[in-house]
């Protein structure tokens, strides 16, 4: 898989928003459309996106179809210390990716 | 003749960029929000990669992937050798089976996009400035006759919607003048990143003419055209647009 467009800043302030943001590359098939032979191409959509600190979750969104390909999401987040934050999705294949950052507070 | 004769009325070249609407313009104009970076990134792994009966890299022979600054501004260029126009796709792959002695990159697959995403990006802001003296104006002039050629069931030139018709609305949006200065580009009608061919190709297919073949030298002979046509435009590859 792809490795996505992914922001987030290494280092923070303690308590200060900052933005997290991310693209990440997927068809998401709406389940709607027909191939070329008249067959339905099967719903293929990132249907689970979860954004932990240490374990502690700070952002999670269930995903639907009419969503675009390559969607991109952006949240604000706050850390009252250091951590590494992992950013984890799913889709309607059971394809899981993930990406890691270490975020110090400053 | 090879210079653009724009219409009356439109005093100056305008990329697509500035006929497109806010939301669209942002994307472009921020690169992590551009999903064209996406492909960006696979172009920047492939450039790195050893392929093919050679073992070598782009890097290898061309260093690091700025050292290509420049290059795309410059393309499509008239090869002296093949007697025809040559566009960076083309190049890619003489540079593959020639070079590398690897398999040539499919058209539209996310290799052949990233690496010209790549190679195009490090002319960014750059002004287009192909060459069309010598033996390159033979090209760019078949290129110019195709562009004012009325053709397909609509019977409609290239000409017509973009010289004639710029910047009034066709449906829902406005005609562009049809500079391809951001190519390969992600188009949201597409859901992803094209070429220019695949661009053209939709739309010969939209006045019901017969498309172009990827190989047909009319092709690169109307690529440089369209170059020339927007020559001092800024290279913006990868663009986004509707």
């Amino acid at each position: 898989m792809v490795r996505p467009l992914l922001n987030v800043p290494r280092e923070v302030r303690a308590g200060v928003a900052f933005d997290v943001r991310i693209l990440i590359q997927h068809p998401m098939e709406t389940g709607l459309r027909r191939d070329a032979m008249g067959l339905v191409v099967p719903q293929d959509v990132i249907n689970r996106f979860e954004c932990a600190v240490d374990g502690q979750e700070v952002f999670s969104a269930t995903l639907h179809p009419a969503i675009s390909a390559n969607p991109y999401l952006a949240f604000s987040a706050k850390l009252v210390r250091s951590g590494t934050m992992v950013l984890r999705w799913v889709d309607d294949h059971g394809v899981e990716a993930s990406e890691s950052v270490a975020i110090t507070v400053v | 003749m090879v210079a653009a004769v724009l219409p009356v009325g439109a005093q100056e070249k305008r990329s697509g960029y500035d006929d497109a609407g806010p939301q669209v313009r942002a994307m472009q104009d921020d690169d992590l929000a551009n999903p064209a970076f996406l492909w960006v990134q696979q172009g920047a792994a492939l450039w790195a990669r050893r392929e093919g009966a050679a073992g070598k890299s782009c890097a290898d022979c061309h260093g690091a992937v700025e050292m290509m600054r420049g290059v795309a501004a410059r393309y499509p260029a008239h090869d002296p050798a093949r007697g025809r126009v040559v566009n960076l796709e083309q190049r890619v792959n003489q540079c593959r089976t020639e070079r590398q002695g690897a398999a040539l990159l499919p058209p539209e697959g996310d290799a052949m996009l990233g690496i010209t995403a790549l190679v195009g990006l490090q002319s960014r802001g750059l002004p287009v400035a192909v060459d069309v003296s010598g033996p390159a104006s033979v090209h760019a002039a078949r290129g110019e006759d195709f562009f004012r050629l009325r053709q397909g069931q609509l019977n409609l030139s290239c000409a017509q919607c973009h010289d004639q018709l710029a910047g009034q609305a066709l449906a829902g949006s406005r005609i562009p003048q049809g500079h391809a200065t951001g190519y390969p580009i992600y188009r949201l009608e597409w859901q992803g990143m094209g070429s220019l061919f695949r661009r053209l190709r939709a739309c010969l297919v939209g006045v019901r003419a017969e498309p172009l073949g990827r190989d047909d030298a009319l092709l690169g002979d109307l690529e440089l055209y369209l170059a020339a046509r927007a020559a001092g435009l800024a290279v913006e590859t990868p663009g986004v647009r509707p």
